[in-house]
């Protein structure tokens, strides 16, 4: 079972097994929608959010003219989204738009939106953004016969025709249920609402507060609006994620899994699952290891472009050293590399990795390499996704490197961890990008065996482990498998010279190497 | 029967927003006159806006239901919506009778 050849079955059977739906999207995050995206004429008009993400799994963004509900517990994150939903139309779909806020004076609105970056303020001194801050005091309220929300109306079509809104957005129309007696009134003139902004042809976006057992609190709401988004932040083993699920999309299909997302310096962005239909074009360059020796047990060409590698062993055995190896040859050839250090501070990876003659510091200087380091249960696993996305779209490295992956599994299940890898896997081999993972096995357990059961999702999967030979501790190194290449089945003696790594052929062994050359 | 609120001479300045001729609105015209011919013959002023016709005076007095009537002076500033078919009320409302 050890050929080069054996895993395809694996890897289908991880496919179907039901823990991943399959995904229509083989767009991945950072395709600029708005560009790319070719228009179904069959399909219902939307209107794109900007917001990268949330339009791949709205399949084009949110309906045109109707009104968008989005829901969830406090502080998830609705009026952000809102927000920005607007704020990017006005600024990148010239897209005026309206802002009806009942919880916070625009003022405020403003300066919760500037650590977003953007500015509010701007938009409005430009004519492209109008804000109204409806206050409903219901101490200052009496109530005495028949009335109706006349008054709402009239505003609102006041501030979508001051600077012709395209778009609008309620900030939490509730706060009108807790300003009047008369529910009845409320619960006919809310549907009123949603028929004018109809009328009105704007595409509306509103929010509203989750109530027990239904979306909202007047489980009103969900039904009158044409599209609702769940916005959702649990807290797991003391890590909160954030996630947001389309519940109902009217007259289009939607992507209908849980979706990740992450709200940042740079507003929001949403995690797609990546495409899973395994069609991503291959390379046949390869890229050498950073280890001569190695490369030879590799056909004497080293790793393909593109393709993943899985270093595992126990404690002490020299994985990062490997890894190190790669990430220095890559960046000694111009190449970008992306090293994510889940263990070590940057300072104390290039203080190590000196001792055996690696030097990552003047390529890390020059920006071919970049070293991120941080600790796994700083985010929930997807955040970690979330990042890993944005560091590689904005970095657009040749090489990323995880050292190392099991510690993810410390944040999560062992199934959300390989959900995870498998979403990873696929997201830089459609970027062709060759991804190395370390992968530290626990004593005990079989060596080659991996936690995360990431090893069908590899290509290359090379095994440190300790050897005891008479009164000696050594190292031996491996190569598990190797897909598409007539690889060695040696075991080699690994040894951590100043100079790095050498493979050498264990003594009394040697000329029996199966691609010895 | 004495005001519980405001001495006498005390001027009364009211504002009723609406929308339009409404029935709704048109009610409320004419429950007010017809209170305050009541309780404050002399000294009050009424002021119809109609929203209709000059949307953005909503804003200054965050008006959102028709009608609505706002008691300018005397201070503070009172809010009644609903077109004052319920005297007793409206009486309230304005402050001009102490709940019971």
């Amino acid at each position: 079972m050890l050929g080069c050849h054996d895993d395809d079955v694996a890897v289908g059977n991880s496919l179907s097994s039901g823990r991943i739906a399959p995904s229509r999207f083989a767009n991945n995050l950072t395709a600029k929608m708005k560009m790319e995206r070719p228009v179904q004429a069959h399909s219902l008009p939307k209107a794109p959010t900007g917001i990268p993400g949330l339009d791949e799994i709205t399949e084009g963004g949110l309906p045109r003219g109707r009104p968008t509900l989005i829901c969830g517990g406090p502080g998830c994150g609705k009026t952000l989204l809102a927000a920005e939903f607007l704020i990017r139309g006005a600024t990148e779909f010239d897209e005026p738009g309206a802002l009806i806020t009942f919880e916070e004076t625009g003022e405020e609105l403003a300066q919760n939106v500037r650590s977003l970056g953007f500015d509010l303020d701007a938009l409005v001194d430009a004519g492209k953004i109008a804000i109204d801050y409806i206050r409903v005091e219901r101490s200052e309220i009496a109530e005495t016969g028949e009335y109706d929300l006349e008054g709402l109306f009239l505003r609102l079509g006041l501030a979508i025709d001051t600077v012709g809104a395209k778009r609008i957005v309620l900030d939490t129309i509730e706060s009108l249920f807790a300003g009047f007696d008369n529910q009845a009134v409320l619960r006919s003139e809310l549907r009123r609402l949603f028929r004018f902004l109809k009328d009105r042809g704007v595409t509306a976006v509103i929010t509203g507060e989750r109530g027990d057992g239904s979306l909202t609190r007047q489980g009103l709401e969900e039904y009158v609006s044409d599209c609702v988004i769940l916005l959702d932040h649990r807290v797991t083993e003391q890590t909160s994620t954030r996630r947001m699920r389309i519940v109902k999309y009217r007259g289009t299909t939607h992507g209908t899994n849980e979706y990740p997302f992450l709200i940042d310096a740079e507003g929001f962005s949403v995690l797609p699952l990546s495409g899973l239909q395994l069609d991503h074009a291959v390379s046949n360059e390869r890229v050498s290891s950073g280890v001569p020796a190695l490369d030879e047990m590799l056909d004497g060409k080293g790793y393909y472009r593109g393709s993943s590698i899985l270093v595992s062993g126990t404690a002490g055995t020299g994985k990062t050293s490997l890894a190190a190896h790669f990430a220095h040859e890559t960046a000694r050839r111009g190449e970008r590399c992306l090293y994510l250090a889940f263990e070590e501070s940057p300072q104390q990876l290039m203080r190590n990795l000196r001792s055996i003659g690696i030097d990552l510091e003047p390529y890390v200087k020059k920006g071919t390499l970049r070293l991120h380091s941080s600790r796994p249960t700083l985010h929930g696993l997807e955040q970690h996704l979330v990042q890993v996305h944005k560091m590689v779209s904005e970095f657009k490295p040749a090489a990323v490197l995880i050292d190392p992956v099991s510690n993810f599994i410390s944040t999560s299940t062992a199934v959300e961890t390989q959900a995870m890898l498998l979403r990873l896997v696929d997201f830089l081999k459609e970027k062709q990008i060759t991804a190395l993972f370390t992968h530290l096995t626990s004593g005990g357990s079989a060596t080659e065996a991996t936690d995360v059961g990431i090893s069908s999702l590899v290509d290359t999967w090379l095994l440190v482990r300790n050897i005891e030979i008479d009164d000696a501790r050594t190292r031996g190194l491996y190569v598990l498998k190797s897909r598409g290449m007539p690889h060695s089945h040696e075991i080699r003696e690994f040894v951590l010279t100043p100079k790095g790594i050498e493979l050498n052929q264990f003594a009394g062994k040697a000329g029996k190497g199966k691609t010895k050359k | 029967m004495t005001p519980a609120n405001g001495t006498a001479g005390e001027k009364w300045n009211l504002r009723l927003y609406t929308a339009g001729q409404s029935p709704k609105s048109l009610a409320a015209l004419d429950n007010l006159k017809r209170v305050c011919e009541e309780h404050l013959p002399g000294r009050y002023s009424i002021e119809v806006v109609d929203l209709l016709k000059n949307p953005r005076l909503a804003k200054d007095d965050q008006i959102v239901a028709i009608p609505t009537l706002v008691r300018k002076l005397p201070e503070p500033l009172r809010r009644i919506v609903g077109d004052l078919s319920d005297t007793e009320r409206t009486l309230v409302g304005l402050q001009l009778r102490q709940i019971k």
